[in-house]
């Protein structure tokens, strides 16, 4: 049987990898696109964990939710990628300063 | 009479406005004629007054015109007081003021010369002269015959006002500007203590009004004030003094003195009008009025007498090494402001007033006389350019004698009773300072006649003038010059004679100037006062009668007989001379400390306090902190979209941890 | 009965509204909106005058109340009166607001349409601020004050205009945010923000010295007194000729009602206990700044330093108070608060037209410089004669309006003390030396180059303005009883008010 704080380790691991790679990458916009849908699946499955193990469904249903929202995110993601690669001509996470003080 | 005294103030009041703003309108004529008229209207209407009060049939009129303002209980009303000193100070002012107007329709008739051809000012410049006399008499008027303090500092200032638009009146010659805004600044420090002397009276009496003021002076004689840690002050004596620092201004008193001279710069009328006959006698007329104020402090009085006695005696000296005419008739009138103070502080007000009535004739005369000659002259007011002038201006020439004698004291004229009358009364005094005034005064006159006859003598007599041009164009004045001197001449000689007897010595002032039994030193003099002749008599056995003639023979020593003598005194005692010609150097020191140094203080005030410290330190300082403080906190904002997460991230983490552990 | 229609209501919202409609007019018909603009401001003014003539000046009560709910949760009304200190300065709004569109008329090029729309708007915004008897109302006019003034310096000034709009707003702002920190608090004492309530809330000696200080803070810039006057120099040599006459004829007048209505009522221990920290600020005003003016090459600055010293003025007459009762078991102190309200309407009238004077001379010389100028008397005379006569005005002659508000607060100072006195009287030689030494300087003399020689006399359109304001001068100063008579009864009952201790 597989314990509940499995699961959570499992996000928990899938959540810092996900953080490492946003702080760590500074190469590629994409990359950090992925990090940021990591990261929501390893809250989706902390969702889908406490569902089973408190047998509450609505832990579910907004699973459903999330993965909607972050297929609609990376799809707006991916066209502002596009737009800034038009316009800048790169997608280098360390060209991207333009709030520097 | 109500109607009476106010036309008698309005009608100038209405051709100044008339001249001033329809004088493009009314033209020259008009406009001399609308001014010459509201001004003879009030003399006429001040010679009544003057007779009623005369023959005893009038009343001593005390009375509201409407109400200026009442604020905690302090009624400021704009009123008349008319009483005997009134009555001479009107009749004086409104009659003067009407000879020089005539006067001035000779005098500036070609004003338009004066001015550059393309300077708009110049365009009716004549009525805009009429104007301001006018309005001067008007000032003047109200000044006299007000009945409380407000509207004494009103007539106070709107004098000053009126000198000022006057001297400067031929605004484009840089001198003239200079010396207006000379008098008006060196006013002003005497309206300084003025306007304290008033508070005082207004916080010690809750009153304005004299009568209210003069009738709780009494109470207030004994009362000590503390303005300076524990040393009591008597109150009357710090009211009379800060009173006598605005007549100190505006009687042109050493060390208030310096604008007077250079007063000058106006044109002669007015010099004659405002700088001898009537504005600059205000002080002295303030004085007598406040005389029951005044008689309740010996200090002040000293104070007062000290101060006439030095301004008699050492701008009188001055006078003696001028060249300019009318410079030497500005000292002059110094000097005769000092006696007539020498006589207020002495307690012989009747005397102080007889002396500037007389004065007013005398130097009114001389002044005009002295501007008759300029016009001669062609605006040359040099009096080593003249000489000779009696030949072509005789009615000048006798006119100018009656003046110069009148002014000297010489028995007879009417400066002798009056001149006489404030020494007499100064050997009776016996407050502090009195044997000095004594000196002064004295001395004083054997000046005064040494240099009134080396002008005279200069200008009228011997050779000349000098230049050829003016020698072949000089020419008697027109009427409307020589009559006002004919019509001032003849108070200069008569007035003295008539008036010394009920002025000094009879009812006249009764009631009207307060005096106490031991100042009473004109009643000493009354005891020994046989009539007119009996004076002249007694005057002609007195010292100052010998000092006189030995002025007058010195001068003519000097300037008519053996010239050289002149130069050689000048050499000899060159030191003195210098000192007399740089007038002891006052308008130096003055330029030098107070001009210089307060524009020195403003800029440092302004460069070190208000740029430097506020400005500086405070504002933009603030600024620039704040500025420099983001300039280094701006590096913490890299720009880097991970540093702006992990700083979130790290920060949740610790409010995580502040929730959890505390 | 006139009295009981909603004129203040009127006054504020009329103007307002009004250029609202100029600024919505544009710039299509110029003349039309100038017209409009005009009209506006013109009527308001006669709007206004039923509060002077049907005025009960036998009451210190509030009169021409309008009182209704604004935000029930907090409770904020929409309460607005007047008394005898509040009513001449509205009038006195309304009466220059005209002649400041007049002035504009031709000279603004630049969007005049919004320009004469801010000036109706910040007309009825200050009116709002003279007569709101609620504490937020209040608060709310106070800071909707600045945005049109910013908008008229910033946009219509001089070269330095974003340092001075920038200085302005900071330094006002600066001082207006404490204030409003003591209304919320005095808030949650009282449970409203009725400023007449404030009036009878008990307070100790720290909470009052705070609640002074504050209010210290955000009037002392407004009038402004030193040290917090550096504002004032910049904002008026940068403002447009009509923005400086707003500014000195009533937005500074706004600083010492502040004084009346705020601090001395509501703190009276505290303004007791500080008023020689008042008192002193005043007095070096009166003298430093005196000194400073005397030497300024700018004639916008050389008025806008003299300002600043007559305002020493009013707030020397407010304070004085205390220590006149103290000595004097409380006659005079009237005589030195009644003071310093002429002196505030007086100066409305006086700077303004110094102000405009000097715009008379901008508007063809494009220089405020004194050494461009001189012998402007050959080329102007009748303009000279306007300007000689206000300079004497502002020099304090007796006779002009500029010498009753000074008179007045010298006899009541020397009733406090002698010192005071000599050292306010000391203007009458500071202020005649540096007004008719610019006189001098600009009016008389030669002409001085070819563009004084070249200069036009005033226009139609500067005469009325410049006229109307040397009538009001004059009058007041030949007859200032009417404007004493009226504020009597106020300034009595805020002496009473303020005799007695909160504590």
């Amino acid at each position: 049987m597989i314990a509940l704080s499995d699961y959570l380790t499992l996000a928990a691991i899938l959540f810092a990898i996900s953080v490492a790679g946003i702080f760590i990458n500074r190469k590629n916009v994409i990359v950090l696109l992925m990090c940021v849908e990591l990261m929501l699946l390893a809250v989706n499955i902390n969702f889908i964990a406490f569902s089973h193990f408190l047998g509450d469904t609505a832990g579910q249903v907004f699973v459903f939710f999330i993965l909607t929202v972050a297929a609609a995110e990376a799809a707006i993601g991916l066209a502002i990628l596009v737009v800034l690669f038009r316009s800048k001509g790169s997608i280098n996470v360390q060209d991207m300063d333009a709030l520097k003080g | 009479m109500e109607k009476i005294y106010l036309t008698l103030v309005l009608a100038p009041l209405i051709g100044a406005i008339l001249a001033g703003f329809f004088g493009a309108k009314l033209g020259r004529k008009g406009a001399h004629w609308v001014t010459s008229t509201g001004v003879g209207l009030s003399a006429l209407l001040s010679l009544y007054v003057l007779y009623r009060f005369m023959a005893g049939t009038l009343e001593v009129f005390n009375g509201p015109v409407y109400t200026w303002m009442v604020s905690d209980g302090l009624h400021m009303e704009v009123g008349f007081l008319v009483d005997q000193l009134t009555a001479v100070m009107i009749s004086v002012v409104s009659f003067v003021s009407f000879c020089v107007h005539i006067y001035t329709i000779g005098y500036m008739a070609d004003d338009e010369h004066n001015w550059p051809k393309t300077s708009l000012a110049g365009i009716n410049s004549y009525q805009r002269f009429f104007s301001y006399i006018s309005l001067f008499t008007f000032s003047m008027l109200m000044l006299v015959m007000s009945n409380n303090f407000m509207q004494l500092f009103f007539g106070w200032e709107a004098v000053g006002l009126v000198s000022y638009l006057l001297i400067g009146f031929w605004s484009v010659r840089p001198t003239a500007i200079f010396a207006n805004l000379k008098a008006f600044l060196v006013n002003r420090v005497g309206d300084f203590g003025f306007i304290l002397g008033i508070a005082a009276v207004a916080m010690y009496t809750n009153s304005l009004d004299y009568a209210e003021v003069f009738a709780k002076a009494p109470s207030l004689a004994d009362t000590q004030i503390h303005i300076w840690g524990d040393t009591g002050w008597s109150l009357m004596s710090v009211i009379g003094i800060l009173l006598f620092v605005g007549a100190m201004g505006k009687s042109a008193q050493v060390p208030l003195h310096v604008w007077l001279p250079d007063s000058m710069e106006g044109p002669t009328p007015i010099s004659a009008l405002i700088h001898a006959a009537t504005m600059v006698t205000a002080g002295i007329f303030m004085v007598a009025r406040m005389s029951p104020l005044y008689e309740l402090s010996e200090t002040a009085l000293s104070f007062v007498l000290v101060i006439g006695a030095t301004t008699a005696f050492f701008t009188g000296l001055i006078g003696i090494v001028q060249n300019d005419i009318k410079r030497v008739v500005a000292y002059s009138t110094l000097s005769q402001l000092g006696y007539m103070m020498v006589a207020l502080g002495a307690s012989a007000y009747a005397a102080g007033i007889f002396h500037l009535m007389t004065h007013a004739f005398f130097k009114a005369l001389l002044f005009l006389a002295a501007g008759s000659v300029i016009i001669g002259m062609h605006h040359d007011q040099d009096i080593r350019n003249m000489g000779g002038v009696r030949k072509y201006m005789p009615w000048t020439y006798w006119t100018s004698l009656v003046g110069s004698l009148a002014l000297i004291g010489f028995p007879g004229f009417s400066g002798f009773f009056s001149k006489d009358a404030i020494i007499e009364a100064v050997h009776h005094s016996e407050i502090a300072g009195a044997s000095y005034a004594y000196l002064m005064v004295v001395a004083g006159v054997f000046v005064t006649a040494l240099y009134s006859f080396r002008m005279f003598f200069l200008v009228f007599h011997g050779e000349g003038p000098r230049d050829e041009h003016a020698k072949h164009h000089i020419h008697e004045s027109p009427k409307v010059v020589t009559v006002p001197l004919v019509l001032l001449a003849i108070p200069s000689v008569f007035l003295g004679y008539l008036a010394i007897g009920p002025m000094l010595f009879g009812d006249w002032f009764e009631g009207v100037i307060f005096v106490l039994p031991e100042h009473n030193t004109l009643e000493h003099i009354g005891e020994h006062f046989h009539g007119s002749m009996g004076f002249i008599l007694h005057g002609m056995m007195g010292l100052p009668f010998y000092l006189a003639m030995g002025g007058l023979f010195v001068a003519w020593y000097i300037y008519m007989k053996n010239p050289a003598i002149a130069d050689r005194v000048k050499t000899t005692l060159a030191p003195i001379y210098q000192l007399l010609d740089k007038k002891y150097w006052f308008d130096e020191v003055y330029q030098a400390v107070f001009g210089a140094g307060s524009r020195g203080l403003g800029k440092f005030l302004w460069l070190a306090g208000d740029r430097g410290l506020i400005d500086g330190l405070a504002v933009n300082g603030s600024a620039y902190t704040v500025g420099k403080l983001a300039a280094l906190v701006r590096h913490v904002q890299t720009g880097y979209l991970y540093h702006y997460a992990i700083a979130m991230i790290l920060g949740l983490l610790l409010l995580l941890t502040w929730f959890i552990y505390v | 009965m006139i009295a009981d229609w909603p004129l203040l209501t009127l006054t504020i919202w009329l103007p307002i509204v009004g250029g609202f409609m100029v600024l919505a007019s544009g710039e299509r018909d110029l003349n039309a909106t100038k017209w409009t603009a005009l009209i506006i401001a013109i009527l308001t003014f006669i709007v206004s005058l039923p509060l002077w003539f049907a005025f009960d000046s036998s009451t210190a009560q509030m009169q021409f109340v309008e009182r209704v709910p604004w935000i029930p949760g907090f409770n904020v009304e929409y309460y607005l009166g007047v008394d005898g200190i509040s009513m001449p300065l509205i009038v006195l709004t309304t009466f220059i607001t005209p002649l400041v569109v007049i002035a504009g008329w031709e000279v603004i090029k630049v969007r005049p349409s919004q320009y004469m729309a801010a000036f109706l708007i910040m007309e009825g915004v200050m009116i709002g601020v003279f007569c709101a008897l609620d504490a937020m109302l209040f608060y709310v006019f106070w800071e909707a004050m600045l945005i049109p003034m910013f908008l008229i310096i910033g946009v219509w000034g001089g070269p330095n205009r974003v340092y001075a709009t920038i200085k302005f707003f900071l330094y006002t702002f600066f001082g207006s945010v404490f204030m409003l920190v003591a209304l919320i608090y005095m808030y949650f004492q009282s449970g409203s923000f009725d400023i007449l309530g404030f009036h009878t809330l008990k307070l100790n000696l720290t909470e009052q010295t705070l609640i002074f200080i504050a209010f210290l803070m955000a009037f002392a810039v407004k009038v402004p007194m030193w040290p917090v006057h550096t504002w004032l120099p910049d904002a008026h040599v940068e403002a447009p000729t009509g923005g400086s006459v707003i500014l000195a004829a009533i937005m500074l007048k706004i600083g010492g009602y502040g004084f009346l209505r705020f601090s001395l009522p509501i703190t009276p221990d505290a303004s007791h206990s500080l008023d020689w920290l008042i008192i002193g600020m005043s007095l070096i005003a009166v003298v430093y700044i005196g000194f400073v003016a005397l030497i300024q090459q700018d004639m916008k600055k050389l008025i806008a330093y003299s300002s600043i010293a007559h305002m020493g003025f009013v707030t020397l007459g407010f304070f004085i108070v205390f220590i006149i009762s103290q000595n004097n078991a409380g006659s005079g102190a009237a005589l030195g608060m009644q003071g310093g309200m002429v002196q505030m309407v007086s100066h409305g009238f006086i700077s303004a037209a110094m102000f405009l004077c000097v715009g008379v001379l901008y508007d063809r010389l494009h220089s405020r410089e004194i050494s461009a100028y001189g012998g402007v008397v050959n080329t102007m005379p009748v303009f000279a004669a306007f300007m000689v006569f206000f300079a004497m005005a502002n020099a304090g002659l007796p006779g002009t309006s500029g010498f009753v508000g000074e008179f007045m607060v010298i006899l009541a100072s020397f009733r406090a003390d002698f010192w005071y006195a000599f050292l306010a009287a000391t203007t009458l030689i500071i202020g005649a030396a540096y007004t008719l030494w610019m006189v001098k300087r600009v009016v008389f003399g030669d002409v001085a180059n070819d563009g004084v020689a070249a200069l036009q006399d005033m226009n139609q359109r500067e005469l009325i303005v410049l006229g109307t304001l040397a009538v009001a001068v004059l009058l007041l100063g030949l007859w200032p009883a009417p404007l004493v008579e009226v504020m009597d009864a106020s300034v009595n009952n805020l002496l009473q008010h303020i005799a007695v201790s909160k504590l």
